[in-house]
């Protein structure tokens, strides 16, 4: 059905006469461009231009702009183009092409790069410091909403609570042990390799104990719940900002913050904790299995050389850690969320930044910490 | 000279499509004439929609046949499908643009992935189609979260007509709109419909348009097409549900001009 596309082009004198054949449309396009600026030379020599139409046997938009591009540069050079056999079909068509592209805006001028990259500076100091701000008020609202509730319990969204505890916490189980138990025999086995070479293979307990206790464990299992629940957490309530779910709870006199935000802060500060709790647990049976299979110390031995290395309070620095850790993790993956505008990238770009962000202030929270523990001797 | 062009753009037969035990159209036949506007109306939830997306492939059919252009429907992911995809255009309910492109790129996509042309070209037709459908070249630059309601339908329309499709499939174009967008828009279509010698198959709840752009109008109850025809004999048709439809209490304002 559909024909190659031709174009003939006949030169008498200072008249040239196109004749275009066959299906003039977008799937052929390919032939029809370099068929259409092959003749431009020709169309800017002669004077008049008969552009004679009776062989096209299929058009389309596409078709007739290329056509109607011909003619229009013989006109805009001062010269005359007669377009003759338009078959009645196209009529329509060719009429509406003429109507088009006649006033193209001027194109924006290039800016300065210097200006441009000045400014982009600029930009993000001040982005830098909305991140603050957008920090400091979820942190504020979420305090004034706590307070809220302390003074009415029965606005606590327990069912809520409870679902997201579940989500965060109890889900997130298998996960958490999988990784901190290789963690912890990866720790042991490199202590048992190297510390072998001066004799002190024994004193990879303390070192399993005290790095799993006091930093590792909190910083790993934060780490994962940053990536597992606070990615989710700002999809999710970016996903509603997106269909105007946070609108319309604010709009039936709900807060979004006590009904949205509170829980999964809550349910985040409650499970961190308890996932740290088994994390370690975990870490220290995988440096256990390892000190045992590889190192060759048995089970006993470990455990009455451990019961020496580490003191509660090692436990306790870990332990204290956690919920400021979650605290931060929900605040910037809440805030993030609330922060998406209308589009998919902006939900992509938000749950990223909120992710990347959450796990930089974990980070840093926790050299915080530490700074802070080992001043005050513990 | 036109070449021999087959009668019926789409072809419906006994098309049966469910979901579980849940038949939604059952042993349904349609036939769409070429270069007519087809409205089809139906209760809400009673299948419209389904009956486009399994046209257009997106749902799975149970039983029946679908031939669009004379060729035969399968699946979506089927290779013949997807050369009659070049052949239709979907203007989606909420206009389905790709919030991360500007309009200009949107209208370039189909462009982009099915044809090799220059930039230059690809910006002429992006303009071109741009002005077709009633906007100004420099909308080409926002954003889809810029536009309002009317914009968004018009830029999904010159999405959905980028590749000059023979078909175009509208589902409820004039949603949302207030009556003077609403009536332009019909205006739009039925003008482009004549200029580009398109066949429209139109899902809609607009009694308006239904009487002014629709060649014929097909009324879709219990999975079955009740009643096809133009819009005076689907004011006289018998059938309880149309009659429920074009003579309600929202539907008399019809009866002066339609009678």
């Amino acid at each position: 059905m559909a024909t190659a596309p031709q174009l003939t082009a006949t030169a008498s004198g200072d008249v040239l006469e196109l004749r275009p054949a066959g299906s003039w449309t977008a799937a052929n396009v390919a032939t029809l461009e370099p068929l259409a600026s092959a003749v431009t030379a020709q169309l800017d020599r002669s004077k008049t231009l008969r552009l004679d139409m009776a062989g096209v046997r299929e058009l389309d938009t596409l078709g007739a702009w290329l056509l109607e591009k011909m003619s229009r540069r013989a006109i805009s050079a001062g010269h005359r183009a007669d377009v003759v056999g338009i078959a009645d079909d196209y009529a329509g068509l060719i009429d509406e092409v003429r109507q088009v592209n006649r006033h193209n805006p001027a194109p924006a001028p290039a800016p300065n790069a210097v200006v441009v990259n000045v400014g982009e500076i600029g930009r993000s100091a001040i982005g830098a410091t909305d991140d603050v701000a957008a920090f400091l008020q979820m942190l504020g609202s979420l305090f004034l909403t706590i307070f809220g509730v302390l003074r009415r319990p029965r606005s606590l969204r327990l069912t809520s609570l409870f679902y997201q505890l579940h989500r965060v916490g109890w889900q997130a189980i298998p996960i958490v042990v999988l990784i901190t138990f290789l963690i912890g025999a990866i720790i042991a086995q490199q202590g048992i390799f190297h510390f072998r070479k001066f004799g002190a293979d024994s004193y990879v307990v303390d070192m399993v104990g005290i790095l799993v206790l006091r930093e590792l464990g909190v910083l790993i299992v934060a780490i994962m719940v940053a990536g597992r629940s606070g990615s989710a957490y700002t999809a999710e309530l970016g996903s509603m900002k997106m269909r105007e779910e946070i609108d319309a709870l604010s709009t039936m006199g709900l807060d979004p913050v006590e009904v949205l935000i509170l829980p999964r802060v809550i349910a985040l500060v409650c499970a961190l904790p308890i996932l740290t709790f088994i994390g370690s647990m975990a870490a220290l049976y995988g440096g256990g299995l390892v000190a045992w299979f590889y190192g060759g110390m048995g089970p006993a031995i470990f455990i009455a050389r451990l019961h020496d290395a580490v003191s509660v309070t090692s436990f306790e620095v870990g332990m204290i850690n956690a919920p400021f850790m979650a605290l931060v993790i929900g605040i910037v993956a809440c805030s993030e969320g609330l922060r998406v505008k209308g589009s998919a990238e902006s939900l992509g770009k938000r749950t990223t930044t909120s992710v990347v962000k959450s796990i930089f202030l974990v980070i840093v929270l926790d050299g915080l910490f530490a700074i802070f523990f080992a001043s005050i001797g513990m | 000279m036109p070449e021999v062009t087959p009668q019926f753009a789409i072809r419906v037969k006994e098309l049966v499509v469910g979901f579980g035990t849940h038949v939604v159209i059952d042993h349904l036949s349609l036939d769409v004439r070429r270069g007519e506007i087809l409205g089809l109306v139906g209760a809400s939830g009673g299948g419209k929609s389904v009956l486009m997306r399994t046209i257009i492939g997106l749902i799975p059919r149970q039983s029946g046949e679908i031939e669009v252009m004379d060729s035969a429907i399968d699946g979506s992911r089927d290779r013949v499908t997807r050369n009659v995809a070049g052949r239709w255009g979907i203007l989606f309910q909420q206009g389905a643009l790709f919030s991360s492109l500007t309009v200009r790129q949107n209208i370039q996509f189909p462009l982009r992935e099915n044809l090799v042309l220059s930039d230059a070209l690809m910006d002429e037709i992006a303009t071109a189609k741009l002005e077709m459908v009633g906007l100004k070249p420099e909308d080409g630059d926002k954003f889809p979260s810029e536009l309002s309601g009317g914009m968004t339908k018009r830029v999904a329309l010159a999405r959905a007509l980028a590749l000059d499709p023979a078909i175009v499939f509208l589902d409820e174009p004039t949603s949302g709109l207030d009556p003077i967008a609403a009536g332009d828009f019909d205006v739009l279509i039925k003008t482009l419909q004549k200029t580009l010698g398109l066949t429209v198959f139109m899902v809609t709840h607009d009694l308006a348009s239904l009487n002014t752009v629709c060649d014929r109008v097909a009324a879709l109850a219990d999975g079955k097409i009740v009643a096809i025809g133009p819009m005076r004999d689907l004011l006289q048709s018998e059938h309880p549900w149309v009659r429920a439809y074009f003579h309600g209490k929202r539907s008399l304002m019809l009866q002066p001009k339609a009678s």
